[in-house]
Formats: C-alpha cells, structure tokens, sequence
C-alpha cells in the first residue's frame, strides 16, 4: 500500500479497538515469567554450551600476546575463540568498531576472547584464566580537549539561513551560554543475549535485538555468509532503548563459540561488560546564542555542538530540533564531530533532541529571565506553524502552544513565583520548571503477513519487535479493528526474520509504521475475504467477526473454510514528508524540592502534555512517556558514565556506579494526551511517543532547580556539588 | 569466580580451627559482597567455611544494661529490634538507609562491619589497585574520584568505608567481640577494627588470620537525639556521598549540652574524632574543622568537606528540635 495521500477516513477511525486503553496481551506471559527472552530460551534447541566473553584491559593499543593454555585446561572448557583462531571477518555496517578486537584494540572491553564451556561457572573461570598482555597506545578520551580538532560530520553539514551572525550582533537581548551533556549508557533490564546454533552452514540466533533485518544484514556481513542462511529470533526483549539496534558481540561471539565448539552455545553480557563493551549516548558540549528583541521575537538562533566518537562514527546530531522549535528569521547549526577512543557512540533513546533539548530548552528559559518573559509566554510568542528553514513548509499538526497552555492549567503555574529561590518550605527550596519536548516522527516502510483461518482467528506476523513498548498490543488491536474481530481473536507473531521486514523498533517510528503495514496488510486480506466469499460489493462491512454485504452476512472464518487465506503487503510512503514537517511536541512541568542544607534535588511532580497524532493505546502510552519521564529525570540529576581521561574508560560500569532513578526518586507523574489525529503521518493517523516524552524533561527539572535556588546549573547531570556552593547559610 | 569447596561450620571454635588451618579459606555469612568479588575474581577463597549456622543470631541484653548483638544478626533484623530503636535510634536509622530490603534481609552485622570497598578502580580487575593487588598502585589517584575518600587516605589508596551501620556503631562506641584460632576471645573497640591504609591498604582490620567476629557489644544507652542523615545522589540504594551520625543532648533551647558525632563516605572507615566534639555548642563549622583538618581533598571530592559541615548542621537544628 502506498501511502502518498493524506488518509481519508479508513477503517481504523472506527475506534472500536484501536484508542482505546487496552492490557498488554502479552501481559500474563510477563507477569507469570514465562515470555521467552533469549538467554532463558533452554528449549529451543538442544545440548547448549556456555559463553563466556572477555573484554580488552586497555581502551587503545595492540594484543601482543594471548595465552588461553590455563583457561583451555580449566575442566569442561570446549573452545577458545579469539581473533587468531575466528576466521577472518567483515564489519557490519551499523558497527563503527569490530565486535571481536584483536590483535588491535580499538576500545575498552572490546571484546578479545570467547570461552565456551560446558557450564557457565567454567567459562568464567576459565576467562579470567587468559592472560593477555597488551601494547597500549595513547589515545583521546577528553572531548573538551578534543573540541578544537573536531571536524565536521559526514552528511552532517552546516545549516544557515539569513545572516546568524549580523542578526545576533544587532540584537538587543542576547543569550550566549555553553552547556555540556555527558555520556550515557542505556542500562536496560535485560543484557544482550544470544544462542547461536548451526545446521550445516545454516545459523540460527536467538537473540535480544530491535531491528530484525538490519541484524540479519549485518551478521551475514561479518560473517562474510548469505542473508538467507541466517535467522533471528528476537520475540521478546527486555528493554533496548537503542542498545539493541545493532549486532552485538554477544551475537557474534555465539556464533563464533557455536562454529568452534561444534555444538549450540549462549552468551550474555555481563553487567560490567555493557558499559564499554557496547554503546553509549555520547557526550556533547553544546553553544547556543539566541538574540531577540525587547518584546522577545528571536530574531537569531544559532546551535552548535561538539561531541565524540571512534574513527568512522558519527556525530550525536543535538542540534536537530533547533532547525524547527522556534521561529526567527536568521539561523545557524552546526555539528563537530572529534575522534575519540571511547566505547561507540551511538542511538539512545531520542538520539539528538534528548541532549539537545536539555541545552536549548535550558536556554530558553535563560532568554525568558533576560527579556522579563515568563517562560511558557517566550515559547508562545516564538511558536511556528511552518518550517522555520522552509518558509511554507507546514507542520503536519502542531499543538505545542496547547501542550503548554493546557500544561500550565493544570500544573498551576500561574502559583510559581518568578523569582528564584524565593520559595521556601522548612528545609525545602522549591521551584518549578517547564519545557516544549519535540520529536521528529519518521515515516519508513513496514511489511506484514495476516492469516485468516477457518474459525475466523487472525493471526498476524511481521518481523516487528516488542521491546517492551506494547507493540503486541497496537498490533493486535489494528489488526482486529480492520478485520472487525475482538481482540481475543488475534494473535500476533513477532521478531522473527522469517516474517516480513517491518521497520523495527527504533526512533518512535515503530508504533505508525507498523501498524499502517499491518492495516495495509489486513485491508489485503479484506479484498481476498471478499472474492473468496463472492462479495462484489465494494465496501463489504467488517464487524463482531462477521462480514456483511448486499444483505448478506457470513461468519469471517467462512471465508477460510476452504484453508487458510493469507495476505501480505507493505506499507510505503510518498513524499509527504517532504511537504509536511511531522512531528511530536510535549509540554514538560517539574516541581522540585532542593534540600538547603545538602542541595539533594528530590522530584515532587512531574506532567507532560502530549500532541503525538493518535494514540492507539493510551494505557500502553501512557507508560511509556512515564517511562521517558524517569528517564529524563535521571539524565538531569544523576546519570553519567564517568570517563576515566587516562585510561579512557567509562569508570562507573555496573549499576551500582551507573545510577539510574529508583522508585524513591519518581514522584507523582500525570500524562496527558491531546486530542489529535495526524492523516498526514500513515493511515493510523498515529505518530510516537516513546521518545517524545523524554525530550525536554532534563531541561524541565533543570530550570525547577534555577527557579528554586537560583542556581543556574549548565553541566549535567546536576548533582548537589554543582549547587552546594550557591546555597545559603544555615546555622 | 575460581572454583572452591564449601562446608558449615558446627561452632564458632570449629570455624575457626578450620580458617587457620585451611589455606585460602574464608568465612561466609550472608556473602551479599563477598559472592560480587567472587564472581568477579577479586576475591578467590578456595574454601567457604559458612558461619550462618551457629547460633550467633540473637540479640541479648547485656549484664552492664547494653546489648550484646550476635554477628549473624540481619541488618533488617537488627533495624526492627524494638530495644534498638528505643534506645540506639542512630544505628536504626543507618541501617535502613543503608543498602535495599532484600540486600538487609541477607546481609549480616559481621559481615556489614568487613565489607570491602565500593572503589571503581577495586572493582575492575584490569586497573592497578593496591588493595587488591598489593605493590601494583592506586589508579584511583588522578581518575574519577568523586565518590573517594578526603580523610585518612594515603599515596597508596583513596578509597572510602562503605557501611552505614558502622558509623553507627562507631558513634555509640560498640565493641567488636571475636573468636581467634586456639579458641582465645578479644573485644576490640569499633575504633580499632578498621585500619587506616598507610602503604599496606590490602589489611584493611585488625583482625587476625582466622579470626571471627562473634558479637558486637553496644554500652547501656546514653540517650540524646540520635540520627543519620545519609546524603546521596539518589533518594534510596546509593552509598553515601557524606553521612552524618550524631548523637546530641540538647540543653535548653537551641542549646547543646554534648554531642558526638561520626561521618561515612569520607574516609577508609566510620570518622570519628572525639576531640571535634568538644566544639559541639560552637556548632557545625567548629566541629568540622577539627573532624576534617588533615582533610586532603581532589578536585571531584572537595565538595565533601563542604558537604559534611552542612549536613552535620542540618543534624544539629534536628537534634535541637
């Protein structure tokens, strides 16, 4: 189905199904532990050895020697695999470093050796028998000293509209300020996991990863062997957040070990391999100037930033939505990126707005203080109905002054003092904090293949992932929604590379994009339900698991009686896009309290007011922007992989060292919906909302705590030693 | 994690019998940090002698009109004990602010007293670490070292005491009663358990080879406000970034008649220096500058010294009520 029009009313807008705030149906498999995630999958083939990977000791430098003698005598030990003995091998393309170091080492705990054993206590024992003995290198680890020999990205080129530079000059109210983001580590549940198993030349992984087809692409080319003689399985997965876009060396290594031991074999990372052993939200420093006039029109804003990652890797693109938040006629991004010898940068959730936002949307609220603005009234008053860089180019919908405005009704903003730190309740400074979250919805084709079979049961399969999201529970709906049957009669089959290509989970595109190939795939079914029960009416009528048409109405199993009908379709899109700008925005509101004494920042509320096109299931939505929420809390206050500027590692790598909110820290959190269907974004009328609702959060905590303390705070994560200082004196 | 052999043992003298005699062998009780170092081949027993069973769970009054709390007493255990939190509210608070629920279920008050540093550079057997590898150096020193100690630090080792409770102890002045080989009791006081690093912070108590920690004596109670403010970059399962144990005798208003206090997360074991606390009515400042004069402070961690008198200044407008 080409979707290259904006969509008319269709069978969806029913919303008999679809909209409505619905369980998970994979809910009982969760909650009773008996959803298969990869590591656990015992059953699925026999005879599993165990994997046990060891990472490099040093981030940049050359194996000189590897001895594996006292780990290969260890009892039970199968293999060893190293890069001396694992044949040679490509790089998949959405790898920037090899997932098998040796003999050189481009990054700390890049992984040097698997060892297979037949129990998983003896392959850790016997990978901490490898001695390896390293020729180290000096490499860069320190972004700030990199930042001057940074360059700019590939396909990542300067934006400039108007005259940035005179516009700014000649403005009357200016804002120059630099802030900076540190590196980040998704820290999901689950770790990556594999087994790996051969038949003849044939792989099978069952594996924890977002996006089937990329996975499939990229083992084959490591492996250097066809696509079609390698499958994954990836039905449930623990939380990926980006993590999981890509191949891992879990992956890898189980099928390496599974060649090598001649037998199946499971990997799982460890957690204190995860940090630097896979990829991370890179660091940025980021300038912004924003130059307005006395009554607070931008007249220019300028974004720039700086960030790291290994030779051949790509920038984290934090200056994105400031292309498109915020009107003024002159304009400037830019994007540096600088060789760094850190882990991999890479996507996490809301790659670009997540950090950009924190700075941008900080210096918002900067350019407010300066102009005598509240805050919400700056973001207003500079709203854009168009594309700013393309004057005419309109936002397929655009709702940020209600997420605000509605935002503000309802957090009782009109109660904030102005003034910092000028709220006190007994040890307690308290303030509150707004931002605009903005997310790009991306539009990208999405297959599926629908089943029909004789009692009328539908079952759905598509390569899709589940990451936790609820897309079992979107699909299920869509699907039962276009066939007209309740949802009990719909199974959805997913993860599978046997199934076809989907658009994966991954940038909040996969909530649309799925389902519409979902929907396009059933209103298939619909035309061949129609001829095989002879209806030649145009529209027959799709409900209570009946078909109707010309008076007639049948049972939809009738259509099946004769076996099983099957349809197949993709969605695909036109250029709508390149007409409308679609994307998601948010109003964020936090209310902290701030500790006088120790300057401990604790959460008292949290809303966010969304406008993401239709929601499919508000429940399922719902938590995932709570979710986004808590994640952007810990990106304000506390998350940073610390870099150890010597030896060039992340220091903190396990999740006693790497804090992420626990249930203390997250206080009362409200979402709240807009009423919006979107018929330019897919036949859904959906967008997403997984990443929109961390967008914009960091920075709404970060003004709560300038409106608290008056204490402007332009490092994240903002920790109470940033703060301390500037507090008053108690007695 | 190497491999080892495990047994129980059936009495304090049999545990200790076998530790002297068993080469590499170690006492496990609730092993909520030792089982982590295993896994991560910091520590390598090769034997486990499991001390769970011996009876040394019980919490008993003392004859002086203290109480007597056995070594395999649980954190959670000992947090809900109602003589506890009558009359030694201060250890109370610090256990529960210490660690997670299911952690003080298992976790023993032995075993709190000896757990191991939660240095990062410890914790990864790649990096140089005196502790763990005696001669090979401190990497922690010129890394990342918020988290690190300012007092009673040396050139060899940064690295902080992680235990709340035994601040607690340690500003109640308990007693650590032991067992040694060739069945010989002592009764060290809680300031003599733990060492300071100097160049050897691989030995990090005083204990003996074999020895077992079978009690720790708390004296009859001495009343006060008793508290632990803990502060910490999340509101719960993080360790201290500063703590305060104070105990404070107020005397009429906004009056102090005698306090104590100890800190945690600031050096290589519960701080506690009896002469700061002679400037207790001078408050917070005084009181600090004594407790943390040799202070020797990185550019990440520097904001403890701050963070201690504040902390301990907020304690002490709680004490006053």
């Amino acid at each position: 189905m080409k979707f290259d029009t904006p969509a008319g009313t269709n069978p969806i807008d029913q919303l008999k199904v679809v909209g409505k705030a619905t369980d998970r149906i994979d809910g009982p498999l969760k909650t009773t532990g008996t959803a298969p995630y990869a590591y656990e999958r015992h059953g699925v083939v026999a005879n599993q050895a165990y994997g046990f990977i060891l990472g490099a000791g040093i981030a940049k430098g050359r194996i000189t020697a590897l001895d594996a003698a006292a780990a290969r005598a260890v009892p039970g030990v199968i293999a060893v695999v190293t890069a001396e003995n694992a044949g040679k091998l490509g790089k998949g393309k959405w790898n920037t470093a090899a997932l098998l170091g040796g003999p050189e080492i481009q990054h700390y705990h890049q992984a040097v050796a698997l060892v297979v054993a037949e129990t998983f206590e003896q392959a850790r024992d016997a990978a901490g028998l490898i001695r390896v003995a390293y020729q180290a290198e000096n490499g860069a680890y320190d972004l700030a000293a990199a930042r001057d020999g940074a360059t700019v990205a590939k396909d990542e080129p300067d934006s400039a509209i108007g005259d940035f530079a005179g516009a700014f000059a000649a403005a009357p109210v200016r804002l120059d300020a630099t802030y900076t983001t540190p590196d980040q580590g998704h820290a999901m549940m689950e770790p990556h996991a594999t087994i790996a198993a051969w038949n003849g030349d044939k792989l099978t992984l069952w594996t924890s990863n977002q996006m089937i087809n990329w996975g499939v692409k990229d083992v084959a080319q490591t492996l250097g062997m066809p696509e079609e003689n390698i499958r994954l399985i990836s039905p449930y997965i623990g939380g990926g957040f980006g993590g999981k876009l890509f191949v891992r060396s879990d992956a890898l290594m189980a099928a390496l070990g599974a060649k090598a031991a001649g037998r199946p074999v499971k990997v799982a990372l460890t957690r204190p391999l995860m940090f630097n052993n896979t990829t991370h939200r890179p660091a940025t420093i980021q300038r912004i100037r924003i130059g307005a006039t006395r009554d607070g029109r931008i007249t220019a804003i300028g974004h720039e930033s700086w960030s790291g990652d290994l030779p051949g890797g790509k920038p984290e693109t934090a200056v994105q939505q400031t292309r498109l938040l915020y009107a003024g006629a002159n304009r400037l991004t830019a994007m540096r990126l600088a060789v760094l010898d850190l882990p991999e940068g890479n996507a996490m959730r809301a790659p670009g707005e997540a950090p950009g936002l924190m700075a941008l949307e900080v210096a918002m609220d900067e350019m407010a203080e300066k102009l005598g603005m509240d805050p919400i009234q700056f973001r207003i008053l500079n709203d854009t109905q168009e594309d700013p860089e393309k004057p005419g180019r309109p936002f397929s919908q655009r709702q940020l002054i209600a997420c605000l405005q509605q935002g503000a009704q309802r957090f009782g903003w009109a109660k904030r003092n102005p003034k910092p730190a000028s709220v006190r309740e007994g040890r307690w400074l308290v303030g509150m904090g707004v931002a605009a979250g903005f997310r790009n919805n991306l539009v990208t084709k999405s297959a599926a293949r629908v089943r029909l079979d004789g009692q009328g049961m539908v079952t759905v399969e598509t390569d899709m992932t589940d990451i936790g999201t609820g897309t079992y529970t979107i699909i299920a709906q869509t699907a039962a929604e276009t066939m007209g049957v309740p949802l009990d009669k719909v199974a959805v089959r997913l993860g599978d590379s046997g199934f076809p290509v989907s658009c994966g989970s991954g940038g909040q595109w996969g909530a649309n994009n799925s389902t519409a190939g979902v929907y396009a795939a059933c209103m298939k079914l619909r035309q061949a339900v129609a001829r095989k029960l002879g209806f030649n009416a145009a529209e027959p009528r799709f409900a209570d698991g009946q078909v109707s048409s010309g008076g007639h109405t049948v049972p939809l199993g009738q259509a099946a009686r004769d076996g099983e009908l099957v349809a197949e379709d993709m969605i695909e899109y036109g250029d709508l896009d390149k007409k409308y700008q679609q994307s998601t925005f948010a109003g964020h509101f936090v209310e902290v309290a701030v500790d006088v004494a120790t300057g401990e920042v604790r959460l008292r509320r949290m809303l966010a007011v969304c406008a993401a096109g239709r929601i499919l299931n508000p429940k399922s939505a719902r938590s995932q922007v709570i979710g986004a929420m808590t994640m952007g809390a810990g990106a304000a206050l506390m998350e940073e992989l610390a870099v150890d500027k010597r030896r060039g590692f992340f220091v903190n790598h396990d999740l006693a060292g790497y804090e992420v909110p626990v249930h203390a820290d997250i206080p009362h959190q409200e979402v709240v919906f807009l009423d919006e269907v979107d018929p330019i974004s897919s036949p859904m009328k959906a967008k997403g909302v997984g990443e929109l609702g961390i967008c914009g959060v960091g920075a709404a905590v970060a003004n709560a705590i300038y409106n608290a303390t008056g204490v402007r705070v332009r490092d994240y994560p903002i920790t109470l030693d940033k703060i301390l200082d500037h507090l008053p004196d108690i007695a | 994690m190497r491999p080892f052999t495990y047994e129980r043992a059936t009495s304090p003298a049999d545990a200790v019998a076998k530790a002297a005699s068993i080469p590499g062998a170690r006492f496990i009780a609730g092993g909520t940090n030792l089982l982590d170092l295993m896994k991560l081949q910091i520590e390598t027993p090769a034997h486990l002698i499991d001390v769970n069973g011996l009876g040394l769970d019980r919490i008993e009054d003392t004859a002086e009109g203290g109480l007597r709390i056995g070594a395999l007493v649980r954190n959670t255990d000992l947090a809900a004990d109602m003589r506890v939190r009558r009359h030694y509210g201060v250890l109370s608070r610090a256990l529960v602010a210490g660690a997670s629920g299911q952690l003080r279920n298992v976790a023993t008050t032995a075993g709190n007293l000896l757990q191991r540093t939660r240095c990062p550079y410890f914790y990864d057997p790649n990096q140089p670490c005196n502790k763990r590898q005696p001669g090979s150096g401190c990497s922690a020193i010129g890394g990342v070292t918020r988290q690190l100690g300012v007092v009673g630090i040396s050139d060899a080792c940064i690295a902080t005491h992680p235990s709340d409770m035994a601040v607690a102890m340690r500003v109640l002045d308990a007693t650590v009663e032991t067992v040694r080989p060739g069945g010989a009791t002592r009764a060290i006081p809680i300031a003599d358990l733990h060492r300071l690093p100097g160049d050897t912070p691989h030995v990090e108590t005083t204990l003996e080879r074999g020895e077992l920690i079978t009690a720790v004596t708390l004296p009859k109670p001495v009343g006060g406000a008793q508290l632990y403010h803990k502060v910490r970059d999340r509101a719960s399962y993080a360790f201290a970034l500063v703590s305060v144990a104070a105990i404070v005798q107020p005397d009429g208003p906004n009056g102090i008649a005698w306090g104590r206090v100890a800190l945690g997360g600031v050096a290589p074991k519960p701080w506690r220096v009896e002469a700061a606390e002679a400037h207790m009515r001078q408050g917070a400042k005084d009181v600090t500058a004594v407790l943390l004069a040799d202070a020797r402070a990185t550019a990440d961690n520097r904001f403890k010294v701050k963070l201690a008198e504040r902390t301990l200044a907020a304690v002490l407008i709680e004490a006053r009520g």
